[in-house]
């Protein structure tokens, strides 16, 4: 086992100018912000150049790292002193950051630019740009920070960017809801990821990720300083705040409604980026997991629950961004249990993150082109035989289809493959029950594709759908080509997890990962996704669909429910909330409102009584600063006798 | 002494950022009685502008050629790292506050003339302006920076005086609401004399135990200690009396209201910022290098009068229904925050870092509180300032720009995080908690919290009430107001995002300490 290289201070080149990558857009989102109406004319294109200009700088530091030794990628870039002695901004390039850089800029940059024609209908297009701007100089932020203070601060900006989004045709009593949801859930989630820092800074006193590495954990536990229920803790905290920003159980249940959004911020955050931001935190805090073997079954056990309840949730959705919602969280599931696996775990994680990063964009993307041509109809019901229409959505759509079933040789067969078998010689039970998760996926992607492109037309009267302008276009295709290739490129010949090493750690023994492999275990999985896909050929493709839902089984309706998250939440703490506020409202108006407002009209009180010494009269000022004077001449001579 | 009178030397390189500004002081007096009148304004305004930036040119100048060790113009003036800090603050917020005062809709058009009388109404209409409000100002800071930079009592009342005098008479030129103004005005004038009797009065003593004005001497007679302790005593009594006068602590900060509210709001924001910060400096001259060695027996009442200036200020700013008053209440609850740091003493590191820490303070808030008063210049309605609080209400629907920066000055004030507040408000208690005053720091923090009630209380008011039918119109902007609103709004994200580089020029200023 190869521990992650030592942290050096950087200087120069364009890694030290690294900073750019966050400023460049932060700036655009502020002048689009300040600009008003002015900047509406060329906002949008404001905001495609600063992300665009972002994804250089990423390209040029990545290049820039590849030209190092494996020994030195991990470079330190100093800032400045943010809070003298508690914390130094500065900025941390390592593979592992680099690359959600990469993803994040040139996934995002490719979403802005589709973002131009989907929003091109929309009065308030520059307020969606620099809203995306900021979301982009957030998430960047987030995992470039060298340091928990900066990635906190990233944390909440994303959250901030994310609720503006979700949020941003207020006027939908939905989208404002589905936006105050996220915001309050996500809570809970920073609620834990806080704790967590106060307790790594009360044990280490620092936030600085130099500090924090395996050695020092080490250290601190041969030491005594930490004990091993205090690393637990830690890692359990650190996993309640990822639970919160990437929707896994228990705190899943905001994704679905953030789907309120317009869909490019489905895209880019509910997709591609901003929910993988727990499975950053989890392995950029790999040090403390690693040394806290509870905390890491926990992550495996939460990502296997969350990667079935949100295959299941996906196969009863009719509305389609919902269904690709519930594979999202499905998704994220699998990196979470790959995250919870150690360093292989942690490379097959990442490497299904960037590969879901562009499958799942292009979907969304592609869903969103359905979308503007059935005139905003999400109801897949009223869909079908789209194939012919919009031959390019389909296309690519379907590309990205292929990828995340795990058809073999495309992108996700690779990663997922990769996370399964891992998962498979650490436990076998969660093994198995992630196989059952890809051939969940089997079904109700199937199902998706062929309620919406295949079928009879069981259109609105007034749909008369066409292919999307170019400009939209064109970002499916360069999506669906990562989709193809991405995986295979990064996972033959372990390419991803060696220059991931030295942020990571490298195992002692690496798998080893074919074209085709043909275990016993690949096997399965394909069979299963085959039989998954057989199946809803047999329910969706073959057969008509209804154009209203039937009723369904129990399971349909357990799963169109969100397997009853929202009741449960409602039940079990809503409800309960409520009778805790109307019992502590009684309480408080009783008991201590007489406290409180007494002490409120105590200090009232006070002031309005000691107003009244304020008169006006000059004469009684000055008697009041005679009488202060004689205070102090008599304290000082009091002092001086003692 | 046989009969001739030695000449004084006179360091005119280092002393020159206080000869340029009462030089254009003096031109501007010369201007007054020679150029005509429709020219008056139009040579004032570019040679104010000009002398506060020459001056503050030289100050860095100064700065740049190292630092003196020893006191200049015969032993009365310290040029030394706090001084030339306390200079470069100064000078800058009198700049932002000149652009400010150039709004005649500020100023009455004939001071002489009967509030209410037909002779104002002549004056308005003819388009008279009291244009002597810029050499007044160029006096008053001049003033102000030999009352921070004084290293002997006797030059340090003259530069109280030449300080307050123009500033009197600053408080009565408001256009609007005359009377309150020339009331403010008299009430300054009478209780800043009664005050500085005081500071007199506590200098003649010291002078009798002591046998001398300097500060350095004053210090080292300390240490000689003999002699009638009763004496100096009250005479150190008498002299805190007066410096605490000027920057409001409690009980002395009766005025603070009143004269913030009566005087135009452009020389509030000229008061409430440069005057704390020259005080300052001179408190903290008198009780740290003159009186030094008394420490024991000041600090305990010191401690006293820095719990009743937070606690006094917080409150009664809760029951304020005026937005100038509650300011006034808010700046006397600052003053008690930086005077915990003027009893932070201990070892000269220690000192250091109080010192470093109190002039952190005083530039950031110095920024925060121009800003506020120029937003407040704003918000107007036909009577002139919109200065009830009643009539904010939902401001942040008509205006939400301005609001929104009242509200960003009014966390500052505050002390949120990534406001210039919370760097001041953290730097001064981290020193007091490292110079063994935590007491001391718990109250400061409960008075913050107490504090923060009123402030986010006028933030809900702007944002979540509904506006008032008849509410407040915005003026538009001047330019100067505008620039103004900007760089103190800059001035205060910057100092709270990116504190470090005046961290590290407060630190290098008061590394030195004080020179004696």
């Amino acid at each position: 086992m190869q521990s992650p290289v030592e942290i050096f201070q950087h200087s120069g080149g364009v890694i030290g100018v690294s900073w750019l990558m966050i400023a460049l857009p932060l700036l655009g989102a502020a002048v689009l912000l300040l600009g008003g109406r002015r900047t509406d004319r060329w906002g949008h294109l404001l905001g495609v150049v600063m992300s665009l200009a972002a994804f250089v700088v990423a390209v040029a530091a990545f290049v820039e790292l590849l030209g190092l030794p494996a020994g030195e990628r991990r470079q330190a870039v100093g800032l400045y002193e943010f809070i003298p002695g508690v914390a130094d901004m500065g900025l941390l390039i390592d593979p592992l950051s680099i690359s959600f850089a990469l993803l994040i800029t040139g996934v995002g940059s490719l979403i802005h630019i589709y973002s131009i024609g989907y929003m091109s209908h929309d009065p308030d297009r520059r307020r969606f740009f620099s809203y995306l701007n900021l979301f982009v100089a957030a998430m960047l932020l987030l995992v470039l920070s060298d340091n928990y203070l900066g990635l906190f601060v990233g944390w909440e900006g994303v959250g901030l960017a994310s609720y503006l989004l979700i949020g941003f045709w207020q006027f939908k009593p939905t989208a404002a809801t589905a936006a105050k949801k996220a915001f309050i859930v996500n809570r809970v989630g920073d609620f834990g990821l806080l704790i967590a820092l106060f307790t790594i800074w009360s044990v280490f006193g620092s936030f600085a990720y130099k500090n924090l590495g395996a050695g020092a954990v080490q250290d601190a536990m041969a030491g005594g300083s930490l004990s091993q229920g205090t690393v637990t803790a830690i890692g359990l905290l650190l996993l309640l705040g990822a639970c919160g920003k990437s929707a896994q159980l228990p705190l899943q249940s905001w994704l679905l409604d953030a789907m309120e959004g317009p869909t490019p911020v489905s895209a880019l955050i509910h997709a591609a980026t901003m929910v993988t931001a727990g499975v950053y935190l989890v392995v950029r805090s790999g040090a403390f997991f690693e040394a806290a073997p509870t905390a890491q079954l926990v992550v495996t056990i939460v990502g296997v629950a969350t990667l079935l309840a949100g295959a299941i949730i996906g196969c009863a959705k009719d509305d389609i961004k919902k269904g690709l919602a519930g594979s999202t969280m499905s998704q994220i599931g699998y990196m979470m249990l790959g995250a919870g696996l150690g360093p292989v775990g942690y490379a097959f994680a990442i490497a299904h993150l960037i590969t879901h990063g562009f499958f799942k964009a292009n979907m969304f993307l592609g869903a969103g082109s359905v979308m503007h041509a059935m005139n905003d109809e999400v109801n897949m019901r009223r869909y079908g035989g789209l194939f012919a229409v919009m031959k390019i959505t389909a296309v690519t759509f379907f590309i990205g289809y292929l990828a995340i079933i795990g058809f073999p040789l495309l992108s996700g067969y690779y990663t997922k493959e990769g996370i399964i078998e891992t998962a498979m010689e650490h436990n076998e039970i969660l093994g198995w029950l992630a196989v059952l998760g890809a051939g969940l996926t089997g079904f109700y992607m199937s199902r998706m594709v062929f309620m919406t492109f295949f079928g009879k037309r069981r259109w609105a009267d007034d749909a008369h759908p066409h292919e999307s302008p170019s400009v939209m276009t064109v970002p499916l295709v360069l999506l669906s080509i990562g989709s193809i290739g991405l995986g295979a490129y990064l996972i033959l010949g372990n390419r991803f997890m060696k220059f991931l090493a030295p942020a990571v750690g490298l195992p002692a023994e690496l798998p080893e990962p074919h074209i085709f492999g043909v275990g016993t275990v690949g096997l399965a999985t394909l069979a299963l996704v085959a039989i998954g896909a057989a199946f809803a050929w047999f329910r969706y493709g073959a057969a008509e669909v209804p154009e209203v839902a039937p009723r369904g089984s129990f399971l349909t309706v357990f799963a169109r429910r969100d397997l009853y998250g929202d009741a449960l939440n409602e039940a079990l703490f809503m409800r309960p909330g409520q009778w805790l506020t109307r019992i502590a409202v009684f309480f408080d108006n009783r008991g201590i409102d007489g406290l409180v407002n007494g002490l409120a009209a105590g200090i009232g009180g006070t002031s309005g009584r000691v107003r009244r010494i304020q008169t006006g009269y000059v004469r009684s000022y000055a008697l009041s600063i005679l009488f202060g004077a004689a205070v102090v001449v008599g304290a000082l001579l009091y002092v001086g006798t003692m | 002494m046989n009969g001739t009178i030695q000449a004084p030397t006179i360091e005119y390189a280092l002393l020159s950022p206080m000869l340029i500004v009462f030089g254009a002081a003096i031109i501007g007096v010369l201007i007054e009685a020679f150029a005509p009148r429709y020219l008056r304004k139009s040579i004032h305004m570019p040679l104010t502008l000009l002398a506060l930036l020459g001056a503050f040119a030289t100050t860095i100048l100064g700065a740049a050629n190292g630092l003196p060790t020893s006191a200049s113009a015969m032993g009365a003036v310290a040029v030394d790292g706090p001084a030339l800090f306390v200079w470069g603050i100064i000078l800058i917020l009198a700049f932002v506050s000149v652009l400010l005062i150039n709004d005649d809709e500020q100023f009455v058009a004939q001071a002489a003339a009967v509030p209410g009388s037909s002779d104002e109404e002549e004056a308005v209409r003819s388009g008279y302006a009291q244009t002597e409000v810029y050499p007044l100002l160029l006096f008053a800071v001049g003033g102000m920076l030999l009352f921070s930079s004084a290293n002997d009592l006797l030059a340090m009342f003259v530069g109280l005086e030449v300080m307050s005098l123009p500033l009197y008479l600053l408080c009565g030129l408001a256009r609007r609401r005359r009377l309150l103004s020339q009331e403010a005005s008299v009430k300054y004038f009478l209780l800043g004399a009664f005050s500085s009797a005081f500071f007199l009065y506590g200098m003649a003593l010291v002078y009798g135990y002591t046998g001398t004005v300097s500060l350095r001497g004053i210090g080292d007679a300390l240490g000689a200690g003999s002699g009638q302790e009763t004496l100096l005593l009250i005479g150190t009594a008498m002299l805190g009396v007066g410096l605490l006068f000027k920057i409001g602590a409690a009980p002395f900060q009766a005025w603070k209201p009143d004269v913030y509210q009566g005087a135009p709001t452009a020389v509030t924001a000229l008061m409430a910022s440069t005057v704390l910060v020259a005080a300052f400096g001179a408190v903290l001259r008198v009780f740290w290098v003159a009186l030094g060695g008394l420490e024991w027996n000041w600090q305990p009442v010191m401690w006293g009068i820095a719990i009743l200036t937070m606690v006094v200020g917080a409150i009664l700013a809760i029951t304020q229904t005026d937005i100038k008053r509650m300011l006034a209440y808010s700046s006397v609850a600052h003053a008690g925050f930086l005077l915990t740091g003027v009893i932070a003493t201990g070892a000269a590191a220690q000192n250091a870092k109080a010192l470093s820490a109190i002039l952190f303070y005083l530039a950031a808030y110095g920024f925060t509180t121009v800003g506020a008063f120029a937003v407040v210049t704003m918000v107007r309605d036909a009577g002139g300032e919109a200065g009830h609080l009643s009539r904010w209400a939902g401001l942040g629907k008509r205006s939400p720009f301005l609001a929104g920066v009242f509200a960003f000055f009014l966390l500052a004030f505050a002390g949120i995080p990534l406001t210039s507040g919370f760097f001041g408000k953290y730097a001064v208690f981290a020193a007091a908690v490292s110079g063994g005053a935590v007491p001391l720091v718990v109250v400061g923090v409960v008075s913050s919290a107490i504090a923060a009630f009123f402030y986010v209380r006028v933030i809900v008011l702007m944002f979540f009430n509904d506006p008032a039918a008849d509410g407040p119109s915005i003026a538009v902007p001047t330019v100067g107001t505008s620039a103004v609103v900007a760089l103190a709004a800059a001035a205060t994200v910057v100092l709270g995002v990116f504190p470090q580089p005046v961290l590290d020029l407060a630190d290098q200023a008061a590394s030195a300490l004080f020179i004696r």
